[in-house]
């Protein structure tokens, strides 16, 4: 990439992370990107009521308490931060 | 004013007078003039400022030192808050005992001149005193300010003394040294550290910011005729014997005194013109420079200029030096002066990576020598906007790297910046207010605070005034609460109004600064400075009346609540008060009121308006200002009934108001102009046009577009249907006779007969004869304005005269105005085919007199014209015409008109060029695409650029309005040839119809499938740019389509191409991406992405992660259900499967 672009795309990347998370960079462990995705997952099922009411029947839960559940669960939903080995 | 009607006119002809000529004669016989030395001195922001604004050329800075780094280390350092404290006292006792000189003195002078009376002549020096101190108060006056200092005035007179006056001669004398106590000293340069008296010397380690101010070349205002006496001057004048040099007092050292308040840059130092004697020259030489200014620096290459003052900052690096010599910190030095020569004169290329490379050292350079270097250039007297943007440029990047390494030169910075705050331009206001923010961010409160406290209470207005500012942008960047106890402090201070007023100030400042955002701490910010109402000091309490209007400004309409505990001071102190401080208090009143509740209002409207009344009268300009807005406000307010305004209000201001002398000032006229029309909005348009219509006869023109202006405001938002049969018959006779009568053909008179007629509408029939008649009188009038004038009111007139049904009328016209289309001024000739457009719309093509087939031939040539309006009127009308009337004119007609078309579609301006694509759209289609269509293709032979841009649009046009099926085979075919301007015109045209055409593209993508398959796999960028355009276009106009096969096609031939690096083509060719992920969905999208994510190579996953992000922006939701199930890869507490998509039923 030119030089130019590289300036400007970076910075404009570190303004698309501050503002969205769920987006990525290179180094981003598989973790992080897993964790991005289960919340997302889980933020789906919230938000669509179909999704959340066939959960609610196969787990024999009320809705409501699907919700819930699925909404605690987005705090770490794929255990702790792996130990960095540097 | 003007002489009688009929008198005789004195004289034939004017011409300047004698010695004015003379004047020139005797310029142009000098040989050295520069041409450009006045532009140059405007854009040197010194020379084009006030005097105000120059007074930052006064300020000190102190180092500021970094409490924090202080503390953490256990040292004690100088130069703390402490010490800025005594510094500022001192500062102050100054400023006092030199008053108290200056009073002394010029008592000792009155006292003289009392002697004097006696003699015949008086002295010399008084006479030219005498003249001076008239040459200025009758040459530019100062602005007045509310609240500049009375004194300083008075001072500034009497500082100016002569070559010849006694102070200068006293100062010239060597024996008399006592009395250069306070003068300022011949050369400051001299004094190499700049040590007051009364400054602890371990406070500038190096040689001190304020120092390297005053060597500024500009700063040498003295001109070679009053400087000192120089030693060797002096030994050649004296005898050798019988002298002796007096050694000064112990404890004496030259006060260092800032330049006198008025006087303007002696120096004016043009861009590229050295002057013989200047002192920069002469430090230039001294340094061993040639006098030819060098545009090739070693180490730097060449720049763009270089100016005389630049050799003084730049001497170290315009010599070639021999490396090896130079220590660590001089190296660093050199460097740091290379990349800001760069910067600041280089071309922007160079000026761009040196700015580059002076952000990513900043920290390795640090602050010290970098603001050491940066600051004393923006205290430069001959300064341009250019350079000073750059410099402010630099120091916002280096600030964002040093972070807190700033803290010792906070005060510095501010001292530099801090003037930025009252420019007049807004974008340098932007700018210091960005670096003040970023400064304040990155020194912390607590440290800005105790750098700024000791300037709160400063002797001089104007920096106590930017530091109010300065102070308001530190509010807004890290919170007004986080303040509120430091203003809550200052606005109560006991020991000086000054800080009290400043205090206030910085609430008004961060009121006008933060809008609405001040809402949440309202209660807090008035409560703040609500008891300076009742302050002791006049000046106070006008600027507290000044802050709670900017608070109530800011809030509206919210937040009344707050301001309980002001309304009483408030209205008490209009009765209390008279001149600025009740200005201000109506102010304040003015913008209160809209906040109330409609029940309360009208009490406190009428309290207020016994003193509005009375201030009617008023003959200060401010006051008279001031009581119009207020009473503007007033009306608006819901609770004032229409009845209360008719009687109690409207008498008066008219009285007051409505008289010829207010329609002089522009800014009376247009306060008095919106208030009526605000008083109209309750008491209705009968009521205030029937006052005024009469005025419409008036003989003072000025005060007739007043009265007219108002009318055509007050009508357009209220209409005319509350005006009766006698006020509409005085109305119109009132509007055509100052429309006949004025004699600078003025838009307000336009606008005003437009508005009026067109609001009457079908009431205006009875009338129409004698409008009609006056057009055709004007248009036929000598004056080329006045048959512009007339043209542009029959534009505006057409659609009225239609709905009265005067058919005839329109014909009359149109024939008259056709005739008129050799009329050779281009403004006029714009007009009037803009009228014979208006006419032409109303009235229709079948029933157009002229017919429109003599109407377009007429036409033709006038497209020719350069002139911008004609050519927009001209291409208007032949669109209409051939979108309403194309079959009137033969075919042969239209083709013609096509060529000329095709040069308006380079024009300047947008709307011509839209027009005439507009136009080639409707004759393609009356004529059939085929003859066009071969027109614009041939045309993307040629060279220029722009005419093949603007074919291929037009292509897209007809193929827009003609069909996709009558455009793309030609395309197709013309995409064969050999040359690559037309290929690349071919798939810009086609762009440009997949961008037009939309959905309709679903029946063409597999068509041009090949074609693009072929440019998306070329050797050209530009060829893979424009085709990845089109496939973005394509992808969008066939989404849900199903088109899905062809475009997974091309979506695999555009995908190598994301790893390109020319920004037009990655740009491109993301979008492509971005528009597939719209037709193919994201999960396609996702698993071509996935293959890159975990590359090893970190140019790849860096690409990857890109489009990944931009996917996950547009689709974050919908690609739940395509992430890859990872439970494999589970490990320990990290597990990751997706469980609750795994449950099924």
């Amino acid at each position: 990439m030119s030089s130019e672009l590289r300036y400007t795309a970076n910075t404009q990347l570190e303004h698309l992370h501050a503002r969205y998370t769920g987006t990525g960079h290179a180094d981003l462990t598989k973790w992080e990107w897993l964790t991005h995705q289960h919340r997302d997952t889980l933020s789906s099922i919230v938000g669509h009521p179909t999704l959340a009411s066939y959960l609610a029947i196969a787990d024999g839960e009320s809705i409501g308490r699907v919700k819930f559940e699925m909404t605690e669960r987005m705090l770490q939903p794929c255990g702790p931060p792996p130990a960095k080995d540097d | 004013m003007a002489s009688p009607p009929g008198s005789p006119r004195l004289v034939d002809s004017f011409t300047a007078p004698k010695h004015v000529l003379q004047e020139f004669a005797e310029m142009a016989e000098e040989e050295d003039i520069d041409p450009f030395a006045e532009t140059a001195s405007k854009r040197q922001i010194a020379a084009r400022q006030s005097d105000y604004h120059n007074r930052r050329f006064n300020r000190q800075a102190n180092e500021s030192a970094d409490a924090f780094k202080a503390a953490e280390e256990g040292a004690e350092i100088e130069g703390g808050y402490k010490e800025a404290m005594r510094l500022q006292r001192l500062e102050r006792e100054e400023e006092r005992v030199r008053r108290a000189i200056e009073e002394k003195e010029r008592k000792a002078r009155e006292e003289g001149q009392e002697k004097m009376d006696l003699d015949k002549t008086p002295p010399r020096e008084e006479i030219i005193e005498a003249v001076k101190e008239v040459a200025a108060s009758s040459g530019t006056k100062r602005k007045r300010r509310w609240d500049v200092e009375e004194p300083s005035d008075e001072v500034k007179a009497e500082e100016k003394g002569g070559e010849w006056s006694k102070e200068a001669l006293e100062e010239a004398v060597p024996k008399k040294r006592r009395s250069r106590w306070d003068a300022t000293p011949a050369d400051v340069g001299e004094t190499p550290k700049r040590s007051r008296w009364d400054q602890a010397p371990a406070a500038q380690p190096e040689a001190p910011m304020a120092a390297i101010i005053m060597n500024a070349p500009g700063f040498m205002h003295e001109d070679k005729h009053n400087r000192y006496l120089t030693d060797e001057e002096l030994d050649a004048l004296l005898p050798t014997s019988g002298y002796a040099i007096v050694t000064p007092p112990p404890g004496y050292a030259p006060l260092v005194r800032p330049p006198k308040l008025s006087a303007t840059p002696v120096t004016e130092i043009s861009g590229f013109h050295i002057q013989e004697s200047s002192d920069a020259a002469a430090v230039a030489a001294a340094q061993g420079l040639a006098p030819e200014l060098p545009t090739e620096i070693p180490g730097v290459g060449s720049l763009a200029f270089f100016k005389a003052e630049d050799a003084q900052y730049f001497a170290k690096i315009l010599k070639e030096e021999d490396e090896t010599e130079l220590s660590v910190d001089e190296m660093k030095e050199r460097k740091i002066m290379r990349l800001l020569l760069k910067i600041k004169n280089g071309t922007p290329p160079v000026r761009k990576t040196a700015l580059r490379q002076i952000t990513d050292k900043a920290r390795e350079f640090g602050a010290g020598p970098l603001f050491d270097k940066i600051l004393p250039l923006l205290m430069e007297r001959t300064l341009e906007d250019q350079e000073r943007h750059l410099l402010v440029k630099v120091i916002d990047r280096v600030l964002y790297k040093l972070d807190d390494l700033v803290r010792p030169y906070v005060h510095k910075i501010l001292v530099v910046i801090e003037p930025l705050l009252i420019d007049e331009d807004y974008y340098a206001r932007v700018e210091g207010r960005e670096i003040i923010s970023n400064l304040s961010k990155a020194a912390g409160l607590a440290h800005m605070i105790s750098t700024m406290r000791p300037d709160i209470d400063h002797a001089d207005e104007y920096v106590r005034n930017t530091t109010a500012r300065a102070f308001s942008v530190v509010a807004s960047a890290l919170g007004i609460p986080s303040l509120l106890p430091f203003l809550k402090a200052v606005c109560r201070s006991k020991k000086s109004w000054q800080a009290r007023h400043t205090g206030i100030r910085i609430v008004q400042q961060i009121a006008i600064m933060m809008g609405c955002a001040v809402l949440p701490h309202l209660r807090n910010l008035v409560e703040c400075i609500a008891h300076g109402l009742q302050d002791e000091q006049q000046k106070v309490r006008t600027m507290t009346a000044l802050g709670l209007a900017a608070l109530a400004e800011a809030a509206a309409p919210y937040g009344i609540e707050s301001f309980d505990n002001v309304l009483k001071p408030l209205w008490v102190g209009i009765r209390l008060h008279r001149g600025k401080s009740l200005a201000a208090f109506l102010k304040a009143i003015g913008f209160i009121l809209p906040l109330m509740d409609p029940e309360y209002v009208s009490y406190y409207i009428k309290e207020v308006t016994i003193i509005l009344i009375r201030e009617f009268q008023t003959s200060d300009e401010e006051m008279k200002k001031i009581v119009l807005k207020v009473v503007q406000q007033c009306a608006a307010t819901e609770g004032v009934t229409p009845q209360y305004i008719k009687q109690d209000i409207l008498p008066d201001f008219f009285k007051a108001f409505w008289v010829r002398r207010m329609a002089l000032d522009r800014r009376n006229y247009r306060q008095v102009v919106e208030t009526t029309v605000e008083l109209a909005q309750k008491a209705g348009v009968a009521e205030i046009v029937g006052r005024i219509v009469n005025d419409l006869k008036d003989e003072a023109e000025p005060y007739r577009k007043m009265v007219m202006e108002t009318i055509t405001k007050v009508v357009a938002s209220l209409g005319a249907s509350d005006i009766d049969e006698r006020l509409e018959v005085r109305l119109v006779d009132g509007i055509i006779y100052s429309f006949q009568e004025q004699t600078t053909e003025d838009q307000v008179m336009l606008d005003g007969f437009g508005t009026v007629v067109n609001a009457l509408g079908i009431r205006v029939k009875p009338y129409l004869t004698q409008i009609v008649s006056t057009i055709l009188w004007r248009l036929n009038n000598k004056s080329a304005k006045v048959r512009q004038q007339a043209a542009d009111l029959t534009t505006r007139l057409a659609v009225v005269i239609k709905q009265c049904g005067e058919d005839q009328l329109l014909s009359k016209l149109g024939l008259v105005l056709f005739e008129q289309l050799g009329e050779e001024y281009p403004d006029t000739l714009g007009s009037i085919i803009a009228a014979e457009g208006a006419i032409a719309n109303v009235v229709g093509m079948t029933q157009m007199n002229p017919p429109v087939k003599d109407l377009l031939p007429r036409m033709t040539p006038i497209l020719r014209n350069r002139h911008e309006k004609v050519q927009e009127a001209t291409i208007n009308l032949i669109g209409r015409i051939a979108d309403r009337g194309a079959e009137f004119v033969p075919a042969r007609e239209w083709m013609r008109i096509c060529f000329e078309l095709l040069d308006l579609l380079k024009a300047h301006k947008k709307g011509i060029r839209r027009a005439a694509v507009n136009s080639f759209g409707y004759i393609a289609k009356s004529l059939g695409p085929q003859d066009v269509l071969q027109v614009l293709l041939t045309n993307l032979r040629v060279q220029e650029r722009q005419s093949r841009v603007c074919s291929t649009v037009a292509i897209a046009i007809v193929a827009e309005t003609c069909g996709p099926f009558t455009c793309i085979p030609a395309i197709l075919n013309e995409y064969r040839t050999a040359e690559l301007n037309v290929r690349t015109g071919c798939l810009k045209a086609l762009t440009f119809v997949f961008e037009y055409v939309g959905p309709q593209s679903a029946y063409y993508a597999d068509s041009v499938v090949t074609m693009l398959e072929d440019a998306l796999t070329d050797r050209d960028l530009v060829h893979r740019q424009t085709a990845s355009v089109i496939v973005k276009h394509l992808a969008l106009g066939v989404a849900g389509l199903g088109c899905e096969d062809s475009m997974l096609h091309l979506m695999n031939l555009v995908w190598p191409n994301c790893f390109e690096t020319s920004p037009h083509v990655i740009g491109a060719v993301m979008e492509a991406i971005e528009a597939m992920r719209v037709t193919l969905g994201p999960g396609v999208l996702l698993s071509y992405i996935l293959q890159g994510l975990f590359h090893p190579a970190r140019k790849v996953r860096e690409v990857y992660w890109r489009i990944y992000n931009s996917l996950y922006l547009g689709a974050a939701d919908s690609l739940v259900p395509f992430y890859p199930d990872l439970g494999e890869l589970s490990e320990g507490q990290n597990v990751y499967d997706r469980h609750p998509l795994q449950m099924f039923i």
